[in-house]
């Protein structure tokens, strides 16, 4: 008779449809692993710790360290695509007491599943780049804090963290030079909201994750109001490779001002749902080719293209993009965290709406009043629209509680739940139309 | 029970318990214990499947901290079980890129299956079905939690339905340990 651990260990993800597959571009992060090679050895011989190694023998300056990062064009992977070098610029040199380093794996953006696989099968990738990046910036504790819902992720996390120490690549005196760094695994459990940098110092702090007010911003008051840098899983791991191959070759693997390559999360209606590393500015339609294509040949209709709080766009607009910050901008939306949720023709966008109003609604922490108000009304309006209950005003009730949503609150999560609203009705309004009894459009349909 | 939060017939805590406890708020600064508290409550949780008011006080106790803060925590972060729930609770993801690739259709397999709706439990005590937000494995689509810690991908109803034999012939047999 099985233990119920020996049933459920047959119904656990491999890593070979997402992420042990040949339809990577140029991969760097998830160059060949292939779910048993995750351990140091492993690792080293990849070529793992030779760039903390380098900066260490070699003597390389904090100042040149972030120069590199910089001369990379790395930018933030985890939603706003921040300049990571410049971000690391803005903490304090001198500063006399402690400060920290926050590694943000609470993956909870609908869509994205990047880290959980480099957290589970490349670890201590995650463990070099935040040892790089604490010595940039003179910091020797750290945190790693992640998703409660991947808590196998988080144990291995904690293996890898185990072995790193024992061969001496965190704690004290590492490799024999005069630099410290203790660095450790902590979890979430269940809020989406701690993906949010200050609710995830606030959860890191053993409170509610609620967002602050910023100004001030973390670089000055951070975790236990000490100076704190937070990065995203995936832009740490990028770190190792720009140490060893030098910023301009990272940079020269994407396009200008969009430095490197990038794991998008492919999911929705394609044959190959999965995550896919290619160079910055891959156009969508090679990357919707290395899915598969849209799912049992059905024309594309809609994609969200990073995350589910960024603005969706038709087809015809998204065929015509690259994947980089600067295309998917132009076209009205945001790369965001790389998460890109594809909806083929025979899709509701009403019904996709409500499911993801009805997200935003269960998720705002309930801190400021036009989100925890607004995030419900809107999913209150949006249902009754799917439910046939519609009124004629509603469209415009939509539009109006949207916006007096958007930039009224703490934290982005208020935009989040305003925007894909905002998006749905002005590229599909005829389909939220057609849903309301005795609806006369007072404006042409189309946008 | 009739009191879900009360004490009466539960087991105290183990000491291995307090010992991970410790090993958790080694990983703060002196002053900072509470720190600890998240992962604290998820080891009660995984201990005696759910967080009592009693359970709090331990915490509150351990970490130094007040008893109402704890208790904000639990009641904060979706994954604390309150009460007690089945003896596998089992959280499936409905949310937008699931919803795409038949997350929802697990649900209402799952209902159909076990005989209960969305956020009950079994008449035997054996299983909770619970909706979860994004559990961050879209790509596994239909994805599901089994009692906090271990994700089951790709989960066709096929497969869910090995999955609920599996897991009620796993207690039938007196070797079958807790998870």
């Amino acid at each position: 008779m099985m233990s119920p651990d020996q049933v459920l260990s047959q119904f656990q993800a491999t890593g070979v449809q997402t992420c042990f597959h040949d339809r990577h571009i140029g991969a760097q992060i998830y160059a060949g692993l292939d779910g048993t090679n995750w351990r140091l050895a492993d690792y080293e011989a990849r070529g793992g710790y030779q760039a903390l190694r380098k900066i260490l023998t070699e003597g390389l300056t904090p100042d040149q360290v972030i120069a590199e990062v910089k001369a990379s064009g790395l930018r933030g992977r985890g939603g706003a695509g921040f300049p990571t070098g410049l971000k690391w610029s803005f903490m304090p040199r001198q500063f006399p007491g402690q400060k920290y380093l926050v590694c943000n794996s609470d993956e909870g953006e609908p869509g994205t599943c990047k880290d959980r696989d480099i957290l589970q099968f490349n670890p201590h990738i995650v463990i070099e780049g935040m040892a790089i990046a604490a010595y940039a910036m003179g910091i020797s504790v750290g945190y790693n804090y992640i998703h409660g819902e991947i808590f196998q992720s988080y144990d291995r996390f904690e293996e890898a963290l185990e072995e790193a120490r024992a061969a001496g690549y965190l704690g004290d005196k590492i490799m024999d030079s005069t630099y410290n760094f203790q660095l450790h695994a902590a979890h979430g459990f269940g809020a989406y909201i701690c993906g949010e940098e200050t609710a995830l110092l606030e959860s890191l702090e053993g409170k509610k994750g609620q967002p602050r007010f910023k100004p001030p911003f973390p670089a000055s008051f951070g975790l236990y109001g000490k100076p704190t840098t937070i990065n995203n899983t995936e832009t740490f791991a990028a770190v190792p490779w720009i140490i060893r191959n030098g910023g301009p070759a990272y940079l020269e693997c994407g396009k200008p001002n969009n430095g490197g390559t990038k794991i998008y999360s492919v999911s929705g209606d394609v044959e190959l749902p999965g995550n896919y590393e290619v160079p910055m500015g891959t156009p969508f339609s090679k990357l919707l080719e290395l899915a598969g294509g849209v799912r049992k040949g059905r024309t594309l209709k809609a994609v969200i293209p990073g995350g589910s709080s960024s603005p969706v766009l038709p087809a015809d607009i998204m065929m015509a993009c690259t994947m980089d910050y600067d295309s998917i901008a132009k076209a009205g939306s945001m790369l965001g965290s790389g998460a890109v949720i594809v909806m083929d023709d025979s899709r509701s966008m009403v019904e996709s709406l409500k499911r993801l109003s009805y997200f935003y609604m269960h998720e705002s922490c309930g801190q400021c009043t036009p989100c925890r108000e607004g995030t419900g009304w809107l999913w209150r309006v949006v249902d009754r629209i799917h439910n046939g209950q519609g009124k004629a005003t509603d469209m415009d009730l939509l539009n109006s509680v949207a916006d007096n949503i958007q930039g009224r609150t703490i934290c982005a999560l208020g935009d989040a739940a305003a925007m894909p609203v905002r998006a749905m009705i002005k590229h599909y309004r005829h389909e939220f139309e057609a849903l309301i009894p005795g609806y006369v459009p007072k404006t042409p349909a189309k946008a | 029970m009739n009191n879900p939060h009360s004490l009466a017939g539960a087991k105290p805590l183990s000491a291995a318990a307090f010992d991970r406890f410790a090993r958790e708020v080694a990983k703060y600064p002196a002053d900072q214990a509470q720190s600890a508290v998240m992962a604290c409550l998820a080891i009660v949780q995984q201990e005696q499947g759910f967080v009592s008011l009693e359970n709090e006080k331990i915490v509150a106790d351990f970490l130094g901290m007040p008893p109402i803060a704890v208790h904000e925590v639990t009641t904060f972060y979706n994954m604390y079980n309150q009460r007690p729930t089945g003896r596998f609770k089992l959280n499936v993801c409905t949310n937008l890129p699931c919803q795409l690739r038949d997350g929802a259709t697990a649900l209402a397999h799952l209902e159909r299956r076990l005989g209960v709706a969305m956020g009950g439990t079994t008449a035997d005590g054996m299983f909770t079905l619970q909706q979860s937000e994004c559990l961050g494995a879209c790509a596994d689509s239909p994805v599901m939690l089994v009692n906090d810690r271990t994700m089951c991908s790709f989960m066709s109803n096929e497969k869910l339905d090995q999955l609920i034999d599996g897991l009620r012939a796993s207690q039938a047999s007196p070797q079958g340990d807790a998870s």
